[in-house]
């Protein structure tokens, strides 16, 4: 556990030192769903019908391409090959690192939603709802992303092949996603829905960094 | 004695020397019996076999569009259990699988789509529709596109192959959650009309047809994945003594 904590407070040390990685998945985020209302129409009505899909997107795009450059900082000052190496389970630093880079960069998103969701013309008994279902959806992005970004680490064209690799893989998530939204904007119910994102998360949480650090060793060439 | 046998097939067909010699025997009987089977299958179902009460001619295109959804469907999961043995144990022979199956399947899934389409328009009025099925064969193409996207990307092969491996892994478990996702957003496809446990709810004169044509495809799918990795078992043990014997003096009996 030490191990976990050493290396969880190394990610979030660098991470913090270099605050364009957190802050530019956020405005990306603010940005692509400002253009929305500009591009489709202002009127309430409209962009209560789309709010839903257009905030999953945004986030969806959002963590897919901060993760472009998770591992190629490590990879390139050579850290990579010491946590593979290291007399440490390859899983434990993996796990750390996806921890940090969430809470820096998936966090932050799940804290604005509620304010974008306002300006989308969502009303406000909406709002926990859309917090809650980013809160668990974005960690399940954030790791299978991780999977795409492992794969393509040693590659120096990765931005359109991860998308090409993981937005496929990050259809489920967003069906339930923007589905529990909509379904609450309705005033249906979305304790079953918000159950089953809570079931992608933990699928994802419990296999997907066995799968990144898999990923990570076969570009590694070991 | 069945595990026993299974276990020496899996060692022997390993080796790509074997496999190599192995694929040479089953070929020249196996690619007339798939086109055989397969023009049977076509003719009997598009010529011959009775019109539907409802949609009328219409319905023939089953007979290309059932065989190539459950083509497309199968190969992925191919491409996963090839994925498992070659990144877990590192199996040369399943490296080259997993670049024989793929193409094949993409084009199958490509078929499955544009039938569909066809067919939607005169029985439900409209080319496409975001039914559970079709989106489910779309995401399906969408990761065919990425497994060869990644392996035409990374240079080394054996590296390239056991990335694509754990892709079609992930790629395997997402398609089921895929298919139940979507299946909750809305369904507007016909259910499965051939069941293999029950009673089918097809008219037996369309059914052997419509088996008929399937087996074909798959056999066509099996001759496509021989033919692609013999090709690449040359490609990749050029260097070996085998390979050079063979390519400046055929043997008798190798193609």
């Amino acid at each position: 556990m030490s191990a976990f904590g050493a290396a969880l407070k190394r990610e979030l040390l660098v991470l913090w030192r270099s605050p364009a990685e957190m802050i530019n998945p956020l405005f990306f985020f603010v940005m692509v769903i400002s253009l929305f209302p500009l591009a489709i129409s202002p009127k309430p009505e409209v962009l209560a019908v789309i709010a839903p899909g257009v905030l999953w997107v945004a986030a969806l795009l959002a963590v897919m391409l901060s993760l472009d450059g998770l591992f190629r900082r490590d990879q390139e000052s050579g850290v990579l090959e010491l946590l593979l190496t290291a007399p440490v389970m390859a899983v434990v630093p993996v796990t750390a690192k996806l921890l940090a880079h969430w809470l820096l960069t998936g966090l932050p998103l799940v804290l604005v939603s509620p304010v974008l969701a306002h300006m989308l013309q969502l009303p406000n008994a909406v709002l926990g709802t859309v917090m809650l279902s980013l809160l668990l959806g974005t960690p399940a992005l954030t790791i299978i992303g991780a999977i795409g970004a492992a794969l393509t680490v040693g590659l120096n064209r990765g931005g359109i092949l991860l998308a090409v690799l993981v937005l496929p893989l990050y259809i489920p998530v967003l069906i339930f996603g923007a589905g529990v939204i909509r379904a609450a904007a309705e005033g249906g119910a979305v304790n079953g829905i918000l159950a089953i994102l809570g079931a992608l998360l933990a699928l994802t949480a419990s296999l997907g960094p066995l799968a990144v650090s898999a990923g990570l060793k076969i570009s590694s060439g070991n | 004695m069945v595990w026993q046998t299974i276990k020496r097939w899996y060692h022997m067909l390993g080796s790509p020397r074997y496999f190599y010699t192995f694929s040479s025997l089953v070929l020249p009987w196996l690619t007339p019996i798939a086109l055989v089977t397969l023009l049977t299958g076509l003719v009997w179902g598009l010529g011959f076999a009775p019109s539907d009460y409802q949609q009328g001619n219409s319905y023939r295109i089953i007979f290309i569009h059932v065989p190539a959804s459950s083509g497309a469907l199968m190969g992925y999961m191919a491409l996963g259990v090839a994925g498992l043995v070659a990144v877990v144990w590192r199996m040369k022979m399943a490296e080259v699988m997993l670049k024989a199956i793929a193409p094949f399947g993409a084009a199958l899934a490509a078929i499955s789509l544009v039938t569909g389409a066809l067919w939607g328009k005169p029985t439900w009025g409209t080319y496409w529709q975001w039914d559970a099925r079709m989106t489910s064969m779309l995401i399906l193409l969408f990761m065919y596109v990425g497994v060869i996207a990644l392996q035409n990307v990374i240079r080394d092969p054996r590296q390239a192959a056991r990335a694509a491996g754990l892709l079609a892994m992930v790629g395997v478990i997402n398609v089921i959650i895929v298919k139940y996702s979507v299946e909750w957003v809305q369904t507007l496809h016909q259910g499965s009309t051939l069941k293999l446990f029950g009673e089918s709810t097809i008219n037996p004169a369309m059914k052997y047809p419509l088996l008929i044509s399937m087996l074909g495809l798959w056999l066509l799918y099996a001759v496509n994945v021989l033919m692609r990795a013999r090709t690449e078992v040359m490609w990749r043990e050029r260097r070996s003594k085998w390979v050079a014997k063979l390519v400046t003096r055929p043997e008798k009996g190798e193609r």
